[in-house]
C-alpha cells in the first residue's frame, strides 16, 4: 500500500484524510485513492485528468516528473505528498 | 414587480444588497475570501448558482436550495482524442479543459431543470437536472470553424452571452470573445453564425466584415421584442433589429463606444445602457468621470448619466457581467473593478453609491 497526504489548504473546500492505496505507479495509486473520494479528484487532476497546473507531488521526497500521465513509479510503503502553489491577490 | 434584492460576484466573495426603508445595504457574504466569478437565481426554482474559480484547485460551481449552499458538478471538457493537433490563431495547443465559468443562463419556462454553461475555452454545455450533471453541446464544439475563434483578454475564446428566446427555449444565441454569434434553432443540435454588419478594427482588412472575427464584449436581448439585439463590441457599439441577422453600428457615441457592458430595457427595446471607457489600450473611463450611456430611441442619440457618480479622478472600469436592470426596467445596478457599487431607482437618472471599498466586482443581478 502507499500512503498518501494532501495539502492542509484543500481541507478548506474538500475533505481529504490521509489515506492508502494500491498502484505499481502515481496513476493507478490516485485513481484508487479517488474512487473512495470522487470530490476530491477534481480538485487535484483536470479535465484531461492531468496534474492541475499549480499542483505537484513529491514520492518519496522526489517531485514528480510526468504530469500528463502520472506515470512516475510507485512501490508498496511509498509516501505520496500532494502539494499545491499558493499564489493571487 | 420591482427587486429588492441584488447578488453580487467579486474576486473575494459573494455579497447579497437588500433594499431597506431608504437605503440599498450590504446584508451578507457568502465564500468570503473565494473568488466568485459568476452567480445566477433561477427565477423557475428560485434555486442559487455561484461559480468559483480556485485556481490551483480548478473551476467549481454551487448551488443554494432551502438546505443551503451545495457543491455540483461543473462542466467539464470530454476526452481529447490522443493525437489531435488542434491550436488555436495563435498556434498554441486549445485546452480541452474548463478554464472559466464565462456565462450562466436558465432555459425556458417549460423546462425547468435546464441551464446553459458557457466557458473558457469554448466549450458551451447543458444541464437538465439543475446542475446535477452537464453535457458539452458537441455540434458547436465540433463546429469546423470552432478553432478560428481567438483569445482576446483572456488566453483563449470564451462563450460569455447566452439567450435563450422567450417564445422557444429551442433557439438560443451565444456570442463568443473572439468569435462573434452563434445561433441554434434546435436546443444546439446544428448551429450557423450571425452578426452581419459588425465591424473589426483588430485584425486585417480583409477579416474586417468576417463575422466571426467580431469581438463581442456583450450581447443582449430585448425579452418584449425579441428581433431587438443590442452588442457592446470591442470597437463600437452595434444594433440588430431582425435577431441578430445583421447589425448597424451607431457612431458617433459620446464620450466613448468603447466598453464592455450593456443592458436593454425589458419592454422598450429602445432604450440601452452602457458604460463607457477610454478605449481598449486605456480602460478606464474618459477623463476620470465615470458615466452611463443611455439611450430611449435606438441609438439616435444618447443621454450621458452623472447624477450621483464620482466625476473627478474616478478609474472604475465595468466588466460586461457588472451591469444589469430588474424585470421593470426601472431598476439598474453596476458594480466596478475598484470595487464600487452604484443603484439608480429611475432608470438611470440618478444613482446611489452603495459602497466604493468592494472587493473586484465580476458580476451583479438582480433577484
Amino acid at each position: 500500500m502507499v500512503k498518501i497526504l494532501f495539502t492542509a489548504n484543500i481541507q478548506r473546500h474538500v475533505a481529504c484524510p490521509e489515506t492508502e492505496a494500491d498502484g505499481a505507479n502515481l496513476r493507478e495509486v490516485l485513481d484508487n485513492a479517488f474512487k473512495e473520494n470522487a470530490r476530491a479528484r477534481s480538485y487535484v487532476l483536470d479535465d484531461q485528468a492531468r496534474l492541475r497546473k499549480h499542483m505537484t507531488i513529491f514520492v518519496d521526497g522526489h517531485a514528480l516528473r510526468d504530469r500528463v500521465r502520472l506515470s512516475d513509479p510507485v512501490t508498496p510503503g511509498s509516501v505520496v505528498y500532494i502539494y499545491q502553489a499558493l499564489s493571487g491577490g | 414587480m420591482v427587486s429588492e434584492e441584488i447578488v453580487v460576484s467579486t474576486r473575494k466573495g459573494l455579497f447579497r444588497v437588500v433594499r431597506n426603508t431608504r437605503h440599498w445595504d450590504i446584508d451578507s457574504v457568502e465564500f468570503l475570501g473565494d473568488n466568485v466569478s459568476l452567480a445566477l437565481t433561477d427565477a423557475r426554482s428560485g434555486f442559487g448558482y455561484a461559480a468559483l474559480d480556485h485556481g490551483h484547485f480548478g473551476v467549481k460551481l454551487h448551488r443554494l436550495t432551502g438546505d443551503g449552499w451545495q457543491e455540483i458538478a461543473a462542466p467539464t471538457y470530454p476526452q481529447k482524442p490522443e493525437g489531435l493537433d488542434e491550436k488555436d490563431m495563435w498556434g498554441r495547443p486549445i485546452p480541452w479543459s474548463t478554464q472559466r465559468i464565462w456565462a450562466l443562463a436558465a432555459g425556458g419556462a417549460g423546462e425547468p431543470g435546464v441551464l446553459w454553461c458557457g466557458t473558457v475555452p469554448g466549450g458551451l454545455f447543458r444541464s437538465t437536472d439543475h446542475g446535477d450533471s452537464w453535457t458539452m453541446v458537441r455540434a458547436l464544439w465540433d463546429h469546423p470553424k470552432r478553432t478560428q475563434w481567438m483569445g482576446g483578454g483572456a488566453d483563449w475564446p470564451g462563450i460569455h452571452s447566452i439567450i435563450v428566446d422567450p417564445c422557444n427555449p429551442r433557439r438560443l444565441w451565444v456570442a463568443v470573445s473572439t468569435g462573434g454569434i452563434w445561433f441554434t434553432d434546435d436546443a444546439g443540435e446544428s448551429w450557423s453564425q450571425r452578426g452581419e454588419g459588425m465591424r473589426a478594427e483588430h485584425v486585417p482588412p480583409e477579416l474586417t466584415s468576417d463575422p466571426i472575427a467580431q469581438d463581442v464584449h456583450c450581447l443582449v436581448q430585448c425579452p418584449a421584442a425579441p428581433e431587438r439585439m443590442w452588442v457592446q463590441h470591442h470597437n463600437g457599439i452595434f444594433v440588430s433589429s431582425d435577431e441578430g441577422r445583421t447589425f448597424r453600428e451607431i457612431t458617433g457615441v459620446k464620450p466613448s463606444a468603447f466598453g464592455f457592458a450593456v443592458v436593454v430595457h425589458p419592454r422598450d427595446p429602445d432604450t440601452a445602457w452602457f458604460i463607457p471607457g477610454i478605449k481598449d489600450e486605456k480602460r478606464i473611463p474618459c477623463e476620470g468621470r465615470l458615466v452611463v450611456t443611455r439611450t430611449r430611441n435606438g441609438g439616435k442619440s444618447f443621454d450621458v448619466l452623472t447624477n450621483g457618480l464620482p466625476q473627478h479622478y474616478a478609474y472604475d472600469l465595468v466588466y460586461r457581467h457588472a451591469l444589469a436592470t430588474d424585470s421593470t426596467g426601472d431598476l439598474l445596478t453596476f458594480g466596478s473593478t475598484t470595487g464600487g457599487l452604484w443603484i439608480s431607482e429611475d432608470q438611470g437618472d440618478s444613482w446611489l453609491c452603495v459602497t466604493h471599498t468592494l472587493p473586484p466586482i465580476y458580476a451583479v443581478h438582480f433577484v
